[in-house]
């Protein structure tokens, strides 16, 4: 059902040509048709490049990548959004990430904390409102275990030295205070959030308790990073490892917490879930602390076994039988799931446009259905991200970076997919078009989709949605008369 | 790795830092030292004659260009001039438009990110726009930064003004961090006694005047060749100032939290030395005509 690599690139052209030359000539770079016998991307794919203006992207800012994706989740400090108010009120609980504890006493990421910049801290600075906020924050909050300063664009053009203020507040409530300089205008989408984010941990979190021996380590510790516990996600993956036998001592970000954080070095292996947000930490801590880390990939039966077994390499004989053990105990569960839903979804074909990481990852979840992913493309990633896509589509595929509003609804008229899987910007706009769609960012506030117990939930949403009878419904009485006759003719 | 000397040079606006520091840099590179000039003024003159050019091309003239600032690589901005120096330019707006605090932020930023401090330097110079109009200005005196600020200064009233009114920014820094005011230039205007002048000026803040540059028509006839004085004639006197200039520096250990001047004891100094009169209380608010009828009466 796929098109061939040269029917896709013959497509291509045809959307690009109601562009303004210069225009069309930009975007080809960021469109192809996939070749699975490819390694790298940079040859064939231009990624993380600024979007053009005339264009609808679908991206967000380093705000949104350091304040909403990477630190949101940490439940135990206060994020403070440092400028005027919207940028924190208009994000808050903006996306979904599950957490124990009770908010307001241990929890503070559904609280939204501002510096509610006003004109004379424009003019005079922030520093000294930013202290005493900190001060306030530490009185109100005392079980709070530190605070993190989300820098909003104007404190970035005052120049504002909220590094200065972090250190002594610091010393003063003496607990971790972050400075992130995450200001919007900086980078060229949330990407760059996401790093200043990693790097904010970095240097003002992860050594924190590298002088406390009071550890005790198991070989059998491993530590999740970039799960965001978007709808529990990160506890239906950690069953999965504690049942193997494996010790998870840390989360990152989801349900996450500084001394989570603090002790993550301990762990004999990292396992990072969402690569393009938080390999930059990854890389850190292998070089300081000798730390390796794995990507895995917990969508769907077929990748959840290949993953269980490549962690398991990683550890003994005992952990790699346990691995086994697993797998054979969820596997007919898993059988019955595709039973039961497989005919019902069998070559239904799916286009997908998501961040960064899930366009490749949710692919063998799909696939597993008897689902074909036709079409697939990222808001934010990077080269590195490509490289890894590749071998995950089918040849002739078509792949979009940074997919203007245009691009997405014209491939879809071409291509007629049975389902989108994209965002809340997208969502309503195919809704309109009759398609069934899924949101992809936030599983339209059900999950977890992550893991065995994740999966037996993505193959009834996707179910649900694509055989939902109000998509038979969409065609006037009039229209659907002759339809039904030239279909009951065929 | 010894540690890098990172020095800032502030001043009043047209004091002539930019030819100081370009010729006190060319004479650090003629003993053998490895520098780097980071300009942190839009004006983008900071490096013009150690590379014989008209304006190196900025940072975020190439920023703009390319997109963003990460589009950059640091061999496009890092240009190597006399002397081996290495030269990068922040650059900014035409006057009146943006923001150039921001570009000095976002330059020194990217050349942190890129590593340029990781070579094998032995000093850093920032040359600053004259006033520190706001937070991105401060930026070459942060923690890790520059810990050495010299002034720039000569015997004219409006220059020790400017001085001490730095010198009040760096104490705000110096209590969070290690920034220190390490010495004023003295760069002549030939007013009278004024080598006196910064040095009692100088004693007064709990600094020093670490070196008298006089007046000297070479710097000029150099500068229109696009040179220090070091390249166009090392054998002349002043080129040896600049040298001498370079020696203190690098022998310098004179670093202090500074003591700023109330504006009496400025007064006071500035009319000890005959620049300002003493103030006449009896006609403040007096218009011509009622002086007219006190002088009748």
């Amino acid at each position: 059902m796929t098109m061939n690599r040269q029917e896709t690139e013959q497509l291509i052209q045809e959307v690009l040509e109601v562009y303004p030359e210069a225009t069309g000539k930009q975007r080809a770079k960021h469109l192809m048709a996939n070749d699975p016998s490819l390694e790298k991307s940079n040859k064939c794919i231009v990624a993380n490049k600024k979007a053009l203006p005339g264009v609808m992207t679908a991206r967000g800012c380093a705000y949104a990548g350091a304040k909403g994706v990477v630190w949101g989740p940490v439940k135990d400090v206060l994020n403070i959004s440092h400028g005027p108010v919207g940028c924190g009120q208009f994000s808050r609980a903006g996306r979904r990430n599950y957490v124990t504890g009770h908010s307001g006493v241990n929890v503070f990421n559904d609280i939204n904390f501002t510096s509610d910049f006003q004109e004379k801290d424009v003019v005079f600075g922030g520093d000294k409102k930013l202290a005493k906020i900190i001060s306030e924050l530490d009185t109100l909050f005392p079980l709070a275990k530190g605070v993190t300063i989300q820098s909003e664009c104007p404190i970035g053009l005052i120049g504002d030295d909220i590094e200065a203020v972090a250190k002594k507040s610091a010393r003063d409530i003496g607990k971790v205070v972050v400075p992130v300089r995450c200001e919007g205008f900086r980078g060229v989408s949330q990407s760059l959030g996401h790093h200043v984010a990693n790097d904010s941990l970095r240097d003002w979190v992860l050594h924190g308790r590298d002088d406390d021996p009071g550890f005790e380590a198991t070989p059998y510790d491993v530590a999740i990073t970039g799960d965001y516990n978007i709808g529990g996600d990160a506890w239906s993956s950690r069953v999965l490892l504690e049942e193997m036998g494996l010790r998870v001592i840390a989360q990152w970000s989801g349900d996450g917490s500084i001394p989570e954080m603090q002790i993550t070095r301990h762990a004999k292996l990292n396992l990072l879930h969402c690569y393009r947000s938080m390999n930059y930490i990854s890389r850190h801590m292998e070089e300081k602390y000798g730390m390796p880390w794995m990507e895995y990939n917990f969508f769907g039966p077929t990748k959840i076994a290949e993953s269980l077994r490549k962690i398991a390499a990683f550890f003994d004989g005992a952990i790699q039988e346990n691995a086994e053990r697993v797998i054979a105990k969820y596997q007919p569960i898993m059988d019955a799931i595709i039973a039961k839903y497989r005919p019902r979804l069998e070559g239904k074909r799916v286009m997908l446009f998501v961040g960064g990481l899930r366009p490749r990852h949710v692919i063998g979840a799909y696939e597993d259905l008897g689902m074909e992913v036709i079409g697939a493309g990222y808001e934010f990633a990077h080269n590195d991200d490509y490289d890894r896509t590749f071998k995950e589509l089918q040849d002739g595929a078509l792949i979009y970076d940074d997919a203007t509003s245009f691009e997405l609804e014209s491939f879809v008229e071409r291509l007629k997919p049975d389902l989108i899987g994209s965002g809340i910007k997208e969502k309503y706009v195919f809704h309109k078009m009759g398609i069934p769609f899924r949101q992809m960012h936030s599983w339209d506030y059900s999950g977890p989709y992550h893991g065995y117990d994740g999966f037996a939930i993505f193959a009834r949403d996707m179910d649900m949605t694509l055989n939902n009878p109000c998509w038979q419904k969409l065609k006037a009485p009039w229209q659907r008369a002759s339809a039904e006759t030239i279909q009951a003719a065929a | 790795m010894a540690m890098i000397r990172q020095c800032a040079i502030y001043g009043k606006g047209g004091i002539g830092k930019s030819t100081t520091t370009q010729n006190l840099v060319a004479g650090l590179a003629a003993e053998g030292k490895k520098v780097m000039i980071v300009g942190c003024d839009p004006k983008a003159d900071s490096t013009r004659l150690i590379l014989h050019a008209k304006a190196q091309s900025t940072i975020m003239q190439m920023a703009a260009d390319a997109g963003t600032v990460e589009d950059l690589e640091l061999e496009d901005v890092l240009k190597v001039g006399y002397g081996g120096i290495r030269c990068v330019e922040s650059g900014g707006p035409e006057p009146g438009v943006g923001c150039a605090g921001r570009g000095v932020i976002t330059a020194i930023n990217f050349l942190e990110e890129e590593g340029a401090y990781e070579e094998d330097l032995d000093f850093v110079f920032y040359d600053v726009l004259g006033d520190v109009v706001c937070g991105g200005f401060a930026m070459p005196i942060r923690e890790n930064k520059a810990q050495e600020i010299y002034i720039v200064v000569s015997g004219e009233m409006m220059a020790m003004y400017a001085a001490n009114n730095i010198a009040k920014g760096i104490c705000k820094y110096a209590t969070s961090g290690k920034v220190r005011l390490a010495g004023l230039i003295c760069n002549s205007r030939k007013t009278d006694r004024e080598a006196e002048l910064i040095e009692a000026l100088a004693a007064k803040m709990g600094t020093q005047m670490i070196h008298f540059v006089p007046r000297d028509n070479v710097v000029q006839r150099a500068e229109i060749r696009r040179m220090t004085v070091i390249e166009y004639d090392p054998t002349c006197k002043q080129a040896d100032e600049y040298r001498d200039l370079a020696r203190k520096i690098v022998e310098n250990k004179k670093l202090v939290i500074p003591k700023p001047l109330t504006m009496d004891e400025l007064e006071d100094l500035l009319m000890e030395f005959g620049i300002l009169d003493e103030e006449d209380e009896s006609i403040v608010g007096k218009t011509a005509a009622a002086e007219a009828t006190l002088a009748t009466a």
